[in-house]
């Protein structure tokens, strides 16, 4: 099986400055009793995004075109909390493709991988320098792990095989179902 | 060589092991799973004609969606919403279909995910156990590797019974020196994540160890090794010991073997080390909107910190100041029998503050069961707290049970996030004999006076 290919990206960013961003915020847990991965933009950030009548707030996720937008560059510790993968669903169901941090939590990482999303960590002056200017166009490539804006060229890791999988649209899967064999050896092993 | 307990665990259980290209292939013992975030994993086994490899070594419960009010006379449940509803009744199907041991609704052994694996006794010392729930942590207290997953690793398990797998770095936790007894393996939580931070964790397995850690029972060390993932941390672990073979023993009903080789080896190198004294610890709650902003209730809050605005605290206040408008005790961080007892003994004889509402919801059907035999449900409702049936209830309050916007709310769950409990909720999180003491003063209170 595949799934959706990551090589490079040319967009301009959103930018929230709140550090510890949890995964509640980008989609709180009322949105949660859904049994499938679609219709979820509106849950996105929705607390943020909208007051509890349903009104558009004064917010910088409302104030830009997402289609052109679709680099989030966020305060420290991104994504931390709870387990729910329908936290990168949302996000890139908003249109985003890549979320830059100076650290983002391991299960969101791990399940924004699969899915397509590119969890880009930098040091602490990069992210500064991208949260003093809000909107501006950035290219990520992952095949050479590097991230370019204005005349700065930074390089990000992308732990080896997620990467392969993102590059060749491979969905990690297979090598599980590959690998069967091993696991039934390793069970009768010590059955 | 010497090894650390999380090194030994990982080796027994792993397939393969890691290289540059591709992660270590790590054999899962136990796969729990839950309606919320099974039903799009389940979806893709059907989209690609896949079966469930191990149903045996799979485990369903009902616990996020499901309301903590008893049944309507017509015996409907009063879920939340159809989807609430919808979600449960798609697990129900997934697991007949696929022949998964499920935990129903009306079983006497369901409750929360994490309550119910240790309690049932499937969470065994020195096996993997993984669910999609970041709380899966707790099971480590009994020296297993549990971690919590995504819906597409939920799916890698259901198909193959393994995950891909870098192996995590490893921090030692010494707590050292002896608490008073008003502190609580919830006010360790507190105390070790305010010391690392909510990101202090993240990459690492972190081991509990030291005296403090020894005198715990098993609950405050489920409670313990469930606020690791607060800390960032995906996993924590305690070895097991006398304590630990013992709680199992009783949920079995026969005498395991042990395994003595489940300990870190002296000598054995840690990447992180890291000392907390116990000795000093004071029962603790969070003043901001992030877990790591925690103090001892007796302190002042601190100055120039985030989300004090929200939280509607002021630095320099007492939070003995702060008017509570609800306390909620359950959850799988302290839904457990000995975090009712201790509810029980503060309210025992005291009633609730006048307009205070109090939840306290039992983590399990068993839990339930044996709080009854004790009488504790009694004590509760005639102090004037509600005694609900199992779920976890307003921890994610996405089942009917949350608080209204700009309430406070003393909680003995694992998130103090903006909004966790409902929109505009105040989350402050405490251990459960700080949310009864808060219950009867009608303020953040200082469980000490009443033990």
């Amino acid at each position: 099986m595949s799934m959706d290919k990551f090589e490079s990206l040319t967009s301009r960013t959103v930018v929230l400055t709140e550090e510890n961003i949890d995964t509640d915020q980008i989609i709180p847990a009322r949105f949660l009793t859904t049994t499938s991965k679609d219709s979820l933009a509106d849950a996105c950030f929705h607390d943020w995004r909208f007051t509890s009548s349903g009104q558009l707030r004064d917010h910088s996720l409302n104030a830009v075109d997402l289609n052109t937008h679709k680099v989030l560059v966020a305060g420290n510790n991104f994504g931390c909390g709870s387990s729910r993968e329908h936290a990168p669903w949302a996000l890139m169901a908003l249109g985003f493709k890549v979320v830059i941090s100076t650290e983002i939590a391991d299960i969101f990482r791990s399940n924004s991988l699969k899915n397509g999303l590119l969890p880009v960590t930098v040091e602490q002056d990069v992210l500064e320098a991208l949260i003093a200017d809000p909107g501006r166009e950035v290219s990520v490539d992952l095949e050479t792990q590097t991230l370019r804006f204005g005349n700065r060229e930074v390089s990000f890791t992308i732990e080896p095989f997620a990467r392969r999988c993102l590059l060749d649209g491979q969905d990690s899967m297979d090598v599980l179902l590959s690998a069967i064999p091993d696991i039934e050896a390793f069970e009768e092993t010590r059955a | 060589m010497a090894k650390t307990l999380f090194e030994k665990v990982w080796e027994r259980n792993l397939i393969a092991p890691e290289t540059d290209e591709r992660p270590g292939i790590l054999h899962i013992g136990l796969h729990l799973i839950h309606e919320v975030t099974s039903p799009q994993a389940f979806t893709v086994l059907a989209e690609r004609g896949l079966r469930v490899r191990r149903p045996d070594l799979t485990l369903g419960t009902i616990d996020h969606s499901v309301p903590t009010m008893p049944a309507l006379p017509n015996g409907d449940l009063p879920y939340a919403t159809d989807a609430a509803r919808n979600q449960v009744e798609t697990l129900r199907t997934n697991c007949g279909k696929h022949r998964i041991p499920l935990l129903d609704l009306g079983d006497d052994r369901r409750g929360i995910v994490h309550v119910v694996g240790p309690e049932l006794g499937r969470t065994r010392p020195g096996m993997t156990i993984v669910c999609g729930d970041s709380h899966t942590s707790t099971h480590g207290a009994f020296g297993a590797l549990a971690f919590g997953i995504g819906t597409t690793e939920v799916g890698h398990v259901l198909a193959t019974q393994a995950l891909l797998q870098r192996k995590p770095k490893t921090m030692r936790v010494n707590f050292v020196g002896t608490p008073p007894k008003s502190v609580t393996g919830k006010d360790l939580a507190l105390a070790m994540i305010k010391r690392i931070g909510t990101q202090g964790g993240t990459g690492y397995v972190l081991e509990y160890m030291g005296e403090a850690i020894s005198a715990l029972s098993m609950e405050a060390r489920m409670t313990l090794c469930n606020m690791s993932i607060e800390a960032g941390a995906r996993a924590g672990m305690v070895a097991p010991d006398a304590v630990t073979w013992d709680y199992l023993d009783r949920a079995v009903g026969e005498a395991l073997p042990r395994d003595d080789d489940l300990c870190t080896d002296d000598g054995a190198n840690f990447d992180v080390d890291i000392t907390i004294d116990a000795a000093s610890i004071r029962p603790m709650a969070t003043f901001g909107t992030a877990p790591d902003q925690s103090m001892a209730i007796s302190d002042d809050v601190p100055d120039g910190e985030d989300g004090l605005d929200y939280m509607q605290l002021a630095p320099g206040q007492k939070l003995s100041d702060a008017r509570v408008s609800k306390v909620f005790v359950g959850s799988c961080t302290n839904g457990r029998i000995e975090d009712m007892r201790a509810v029980a003994e503060v309210l025992r004889g005291r009633t609730v503050s006048a307009g205070l509402r109090m939840l306290v919801v039992p983590g399990s059907e068993q839990v339930k069961k044996q709080a009854e035999s004790e009488g504790l449900d009694a004590i509760f409702v005639e102090a004037g707290a509600e005694w609900r049936e199992p779920g976890c209830s307003m921890c994610i309050a996405m089942n009917g049970d949350r608080g209204e916007p700009g309430e406070l709310v003393v909680s003995t769950s694992n998130r103090n996030f903006r909004g966790r409990q409902g929109e505009g909720v105040r989350t402050v999180l405490a251990s459960p004999y700080t949310a009864a003491a808060s219950a009867v003063k009608g303020v953040i209170a200082d469980p000490e006076e009443f033990l």
